[in-house]
């Protein structure tokens, strides 16, 4: 026990991106002048670094540090890319954004380094310790950049709603935390399998579950505890409404499955109807409430709030199948947001930045090929074929169908119909409606860059769909050990 | 009368729900909030030193110094925000908060 408490090895990416945050700090405090966009890169590169160290690791092994209270799995591994990935091109984006408006500040990639170390850490927790501490790393982090822009009303709203009802959230998973942990006398979650694949089922443990399940609901916006989202996601600066999209999210529901097929495997008879119905509610209000608004940022936080619901069904299902399902939809779903809040960002009219519906009114006139590239994100939103999008939702559905949850599939098919509605009624504002005044020009290299890689992605990949699909696949399978958790437990 | 572990569950469960009415049912002012917050970490620590106790396991008191620490992490970044919310919008009562419907 004693040397194995100090395995430090498989948290490398980790700790090199702790001390990057702590040395950027110095940076930014001691350099005179304007070190954001130094900083900035520097950070960017430390996320590729550690991307690289994450996948160069150690091949496909699991291996534990700190005791057992990490883990890095080929599950981990799959996730922590995906978050890095959408940290990095997230990052670009805030940077010429923030230097186009001149509202740079070095804090802001250093608060990106921290939390991204906490969506890292709560991925690779293997205890309700480390989970809660880096769950808390992430949160705290970003309940500042929520309200970065601290002049902005909106911004401050943003940043205070988004911590009180987080902190709430916070208290929830905690509390189900002290049960789970008094009924079943460990946190260690190989422990907490091991008692619970030992018999009987407490009801202390499973009230906890419960707690715990609300808590991690909060923290990926499913309905019923999504009521932070649209305002946050309206009110936060744009490029931090489009990192919010991405990594804490795929961070945050690759924590949420990891909880319920590593510990909880056992109990799914029990929560798998809970799962169910946060995922059904989750895609019919994103579906329908999206259909009102006229904010484009907030229409985008209904519409995650669908796709979490899509991604839920996945964890419902709870088999390999399942979970393989959950990692490809969220590997596209970072793609399909990436591309749509660049152009969201490049949303601006004589240098001033617009984000209604509206705005956005004959685009394809003014310049085809934005409406173009917004068109096919729309589209694969939407699970049009042959786009990306529809490939998650197949191998969600179908995993779903496997299962014998046919009527999750259904409504899972009907709701994706419906939010076609709204995506499609973009496109018809783009290329029916008249233009009332032009949207500038893509401007940045970076920016054109960024659109171009996800335009690609997500329009060629039913081409070479294959790193991503068995990719997703030993992931899963190092996540549920290639069983399913509900055959287990017949 | 003996004091058992179910004592001090009843005990953080009534501070639980406190909390979390507190968030709920105020509608006056954002520092309350901040107080009930802190209400519901801290019926959780109790919760955890009984629970290690009864249990004869050190695991449950460390967890609590963790515990400890993020809340006064997460009350600090709390009135920094309500700070500069206070500095735009002249004013810290809930009703307020209203700039976003929802």
């Amino acid at each position: 026990m004693m040397s194995q408490s100090l395995v430090m090895g498989p948290a490398l990416p980790e700790i090199l991106l702790a001390v990057l945050a702590l040395a950027m700090l110095m940076l930014g405090v001691f350099r005179k002048g304007d070190t954001t966009a130094l900083v900035g890169w520097i950070a960017v590169a430390g996320f590729a670094v550690a991307g690289v160290m994450t996948l160069m690791g150690s091949g496909h092994d699991t291996e534990l540090a700190f005791g057992g209270q990490f883990i890095n799995d080929g599950f981990a591994r799959f996730t922590k890319v995906l978050v890095l990935l959408g940290t990095i091109m997230t990052t670009i984006m805030a940077l010429s954004w923030m230097k186009r408006e001149g509202e740079g500040r070095f804090e802001f990639p250093v608060l990106i380094i921290l939390a991204t170390v906490g969506m890292m850490m709560m991925i690779s927790a293997n205890s309700l310790m480390s989970l809660y501490m880096g769950l808390e790393l992430q949160s705290l982090a970003l309940y500042v950049i929520a309200a970065f822009q601290r002049d902005n009303l909106r911004s401050t709203e943003a940043g205070l709603k988004y911590f009180v009802l987080g902190s709430l959230a916070s208290g929830l998973l905690l509390y189900g935390m002290s049960l789970v942990y008094g009924f079943a006398g460990t946190v260690s979650f190989d422990g907490l399998a091991e008692i619970a694949n030992a018999g009987e089922v407490s009801t202390g443990v499973l009230v906890g579950i419960i707690f715990m399940v609300a808590g991690m609901a909060f923290k990926v916006s499913a309905v019923p505890f999504h009521m932070w989202t649209p305002d946050v996601y309206e009110g936060a600066p744009t490029p931090v409404t489009a990192f919010f999209a991405t990594a804490p999210k795929i961070a945050a529901l690759a924590l949420f499955c990891r909880v319920m097929m590593g510990p909880f495997e056992a109990y799914a008879p029990q929560w798998q109807q809970v799962i169910v119905l946060i995922s059904i509610l989750s895609m019919v209000l994103g579906a329908f409430a999206a259909i009102n608004q006229t904010n484009i940022k907030r229409m985008m936080a209904y519409s995650s709030i669908g796709h979490v619901g899509y991604a839920l069904i996945g964890i419902a299902v709870g088999t390999t199948a399942g979970i393989q399902g959950v990692l490809i939809y969220l590997a596209i779903y970072l793609f399909m947001n990436v591309g749509a809040f660049t152009i969201i960002l490049a949303m601006r009219q004589k240098g001033r930045a617009v984000e209604n519906i509206n705005d956005l009114a004959g685009l394809s006139k003014t310049n085809p090929l934005m409406a173009a590239a917004m068109t096919i994100f729309m589209f694969s939103m939407a699970g049009v074929p042959p786009l990306a999008g529809f490939y998650g939702k197949f191998f969600i559905f179908m995993s779903a169908m496997d299962a014998g949850l046919i009527t999750l599939g259904v409504i899972g098919v009907l709701s994706s119909v419906v939010s076609a509605f709204y995506y499609i009624r973009l496109i018809k504002v783009m290329y029916f409606d008249d233009v009332v005044e032009p949207l500038d020009r893509l401007s940045g290299a970076t920016q054109k860059a960024m659109l171009a890689i996800s335009f690609v992605v997500i329009l060629l990949f039913f081409l070479v769909p294959a790193p991503v699909v068995d990719g997703a696949l030993a992931a899963a399978e190092s996540l549920t050990g290639g069983t399913s958790a509900l055959a287990s437990s017949h | 009368m003996e004091i058992t572990l179910a004592h001090y569950l009843t005990v953080a469960a009534m501070l639980f729900t406190l909390g979390v009415f507190g968030i709920f049912a105020n509608r006056k002012n954002v520092v309350v909030i901040l107080m009930s917050v802190e209400l519901i970490l801290l019926a959780v620590n109790i919760n955890m030193v009984a629970f290690s106790a009864h249990l004869q396991d050190m695991v449950g008191q460390l967890f609590t110094m963790f515990i400890l620490t993020v809340a006064a992490a997460e009350a600090g970044i709390g009135l920094a925000i309500v700070v500069v919310f206070f500095r735009n919008r002249g004013s810290i009562e809930v009703e307020d908060i209203n700039q976003m419907k929802g």
